[in-house]
């Protein structure tokens, strides 16, 4: 068992895969980081943020390959490219461009298995960044898994720490679906226990990352990192909570969140994504159609406000939901009456 | 003409299959039998036929919203084709596509698309194959003029050419993009010369005539197994029919069509030009024109008489089986 960073889990889970499976590559803008030039002098950058960091290195560029900026290309390549057989990974390097590429997503790839009769499969991972906090401004910060996750044929995870950044994303490389890979940018650098062997995390299974009793607080991503700063003051206030990282999104561990209602009778959801038809308020309104009777208070969701991430910091710091807003919900949810 | 008189007779085979298929479908439709929107091929039969002759199964062809004369060129089954055109639980898609999203993966055609210019990127992505596994394969997209305005066209054309990638980006210029006609829609006018813009060879041809199609589709295919990169072949030929069926076309007058149909007939310069050369007899012909209507009329009465799809499937088939 090893120290590595939420980057350094996601390169080792790419060259292990790429080991494993000469069909699997990587296709993305920079990600050799100007291997193509012709002055080139020094080792591949791997990326802006360098999440493809000595891939090119190890398997070079017929299987590493720089593209164009061209979103759509990339995206439409990769699904073409799974189509007929290989198992690309494909970097949208921030999820805000799915603007310009998403026809290519949910139009094809999202839809090959259904609309061609289950003639192959479209073993796809987009692999993408998403979140705020780290001053990136209104088109570098957004989280839309909740547009991800609302598509047909499509899958959706959010990794919140490195053990499961690794693991979740050999599991995606080896699905035989299109998934797309939600890395958050705020978390790159945060470190945790990482195997150096192989392993996979189910697609679909959250993780109960400490029981309680009184409130049940479902996380995504970032927000997992929040709520667990979260747990001693709660303590303090005498509240017993019980927090879940669904780490898949799409498909999603619904059993874990309505076992643990049905426990804890109070549901507070922490969700990155705009408030408006937010995976958040599909969490509450499932729990509210299967697990009604078990609830003593009405399901929250904390979601940044209904506006773009703003540039200044101290806006941004605003924009989202911090741990006095978390445990002000939690104290209101375990007082209701 | 250097063809085998085998190629020659592949080569009217695939034309008047399609050419027999597009007007049974039409006569289909304005019976009320077939249960979605189509797109005729009729006109353009020498384009896809002349580029699916120099294509083997396992290479394979992106195709349009008009993609019945893509998947008969490249060999799909026709029964099972037209069972999905009706929609049928035994089609190729099992009645989920329909005409505009019909594929047959095991002749590697990667399927219609109903989103215009959509498949340009995807056929890239086929030829990729070529670069990762090495695999010694070509690809090629189908492409109308008025899908030749797309960024998807041209961010595949670039990619296409960056990456020295095996594919055909064959250019279908039938004159219009739905009702636009293409002295509208299309800046410059020469689509072609975009793709030259790109770095890629290209040629302009008549796509009526299966001859020239084939020819230029032989040195690009070539040229893409060798590792020299993609190619562009645009090829004008106007379609005799609306851009769906039902379409009145007020945008254009009886005297292009009568003279279209008169001058421009894919079938008869086909016939012509082998009959003139002495390569194939006109009763040869006649019986493989007889032996497809009996096909497509067989397959058209098979495809009604079988069953829609059962209820339980409307949900089957969005993830793979057991994983959702």
């Amino acid at each position: 068992m090893t120290i590595k960073t939420y980057r350094e889990a996601i390169i080792e889970a790419m060259i292990l895969e790429m080991k494993r499976d000469e069909k699997v590559f990587v296709i993305g803008e920079d990600i050799s980081g100007g291997r193509g030039c012709e002055d080139f002098d020094g080792e591949a950058a791997g990326g802006p943020m360098g999440l493809t960091q000595g891939l090119w290195d190890e398997f070079g560029a017929k299987r590493v390959i720089d593209t164009p900026i061209s979103e759509t290309a990339i995206m439409g390549a990769a699904a073409g490219a799974a189509l007929s057989g290989l198992r690309p990974i494909a970097e949208l390097m921030f999820s805000d461009f799915f603007g310009v590429c998403f026809d290519q997503i949910y139009n094809q790839a999202a839809k090959f298995r259904f609309m061609y009769g289950d003639q192959g499969a479209t073993p796809l991972v987009i692999r993408t960044m998403i979140g705020a906090g780290i001053g990136c401004g209104p088109q570098h910060s957004q989280s839309p898994y909740s547009i991800f996750a609302n598509i047909p044929g499509l899958k959706v995870v959010t990794p919140s720490n490195p053990y499961d950044a690794k693991g979740l994303l050999i599991s995606s490389i080896r699905d035989n679906d299109p998934v797309i890979f939600c890395e958050h940018k705020a978390l790159l650098g945060i470190d945790g226990e990482v195997p150096d062997e192989s392993y996979e995390v189910p697609l679909g299974k959250g993780k109960i990352l400490k029981e309680g009793d009184d409130i049940s607080i479902v996380a995504i991503g970032q927000m997992v990192g929040v709520v667990q700063n979260c747990i001693k003051s709660l303590e303090e206030k005498g509240i017993s909570a019980e927090i879940i990282d669904p780490r898949s999104l799409s498909p999603f561990d619904d059993e874990m969140v309505y076992d643990s209602v049905e426990k804890t009778g109070r549901l507070l959801v922490l969700d990155e994504s705009n408030p408006v038809c937010s995976f958040g308020s599909w969490i509450t309104s499932m729990v509210s159609e299967e697990v009604f009777s078990s609830l003593k208070a009405p399901t929250k969701v904390l979601t940044p406000p209904h506006c773009p991430v703003p540039a200044a910091p101290n806006l941004e710091a605003a924009y989202l939901p911090d741990m006095d807003t978390i445990i002000s919900a939690s104290e209101n949810l375990k007082n209701y009456s | 003409m250097q063809l085998s008189k085998d190629k020659l007779i592949d080569a009217y085979t695939r034309m008047k299959k399609i050419r027999v298929f597009e007007e049974t479908m039409r006569d289909e439709f304005a019976k009320g039998t077939v249960p979605a929107f189509i797109h005729l091929y009729i006109g353009q039969e020498a384009i896809a036929s002349g580029i699916c002759v120099e294509l083997n199964d396992d290479d394979t062809i992106a195709s349009t919203h008009r993609g019945h004369g893509h998947c008969l060129a490249k060999n799909s089954n026709l029964e099972r084709m037209t069972m999905e055109i009706f929609c049928r639980a035994d089609g190729l898609c099992e009645g989920k596509g329909g005409s505009m999203h019909i594929a047959d993966l095991s002749v590697g055609m990667l399927g219609a698309n109903a989103i215009v210019g959509a498949n340009a990127p995807i056929a890239v992505g086929a030829a990729l194959r070529q670069r990762v596994m090495g695999e010694n394969l070509v690809s090629a997209a189908f492409i109308g003029d008025g899908a030749s305005n797309q960024g998807a066209v041209f961010e595949a054309m670039n990619l296409a050419s960056v990456l020295k990638l095996p594919v055909l980006f064959v250019f279908e210029n039938n004159g219009y993009a739905e009702f636009t006609g293409v002295d509208y829609h299309c800046g410059g006018g020469d689509i072609a010369g975009r793709a030259e813009g790109f770095g890629m060879p290209s040629y302009k041809l008549d796509g009526s005539d299966f001859f020239a199609v084939q020819e230029a589709a032989a040195e690009a295919v070539q040229r893409a197994r060798k590792g020299d990169g993609p190619s562009a072949i645009e090829c004008y030929a106007k379609r005799w029919y609306g851009h769906f069926e039902g379409d009145p076309q007020h945008y254009r007058t009886k005297k292009e069509l009568e003279s279209i149909r008169k001058n421009n007939d894919p079938l008869i310069i086909f016939r012509q030009k082998v009959e003139e050369a002495g390569l194939i007899e006109s009763s040869e012909l006649d019986l493989i024109d007889d032996d497809l209507l009996s096909q497509v009329t067989n397959a058209v009465e098979k495809a009604k008489n079988s069953p829609l799809p059962n209820i339980e499937e409307l949900t089957t088939n969005v993830y793979e089986k057991g994983s959702y």
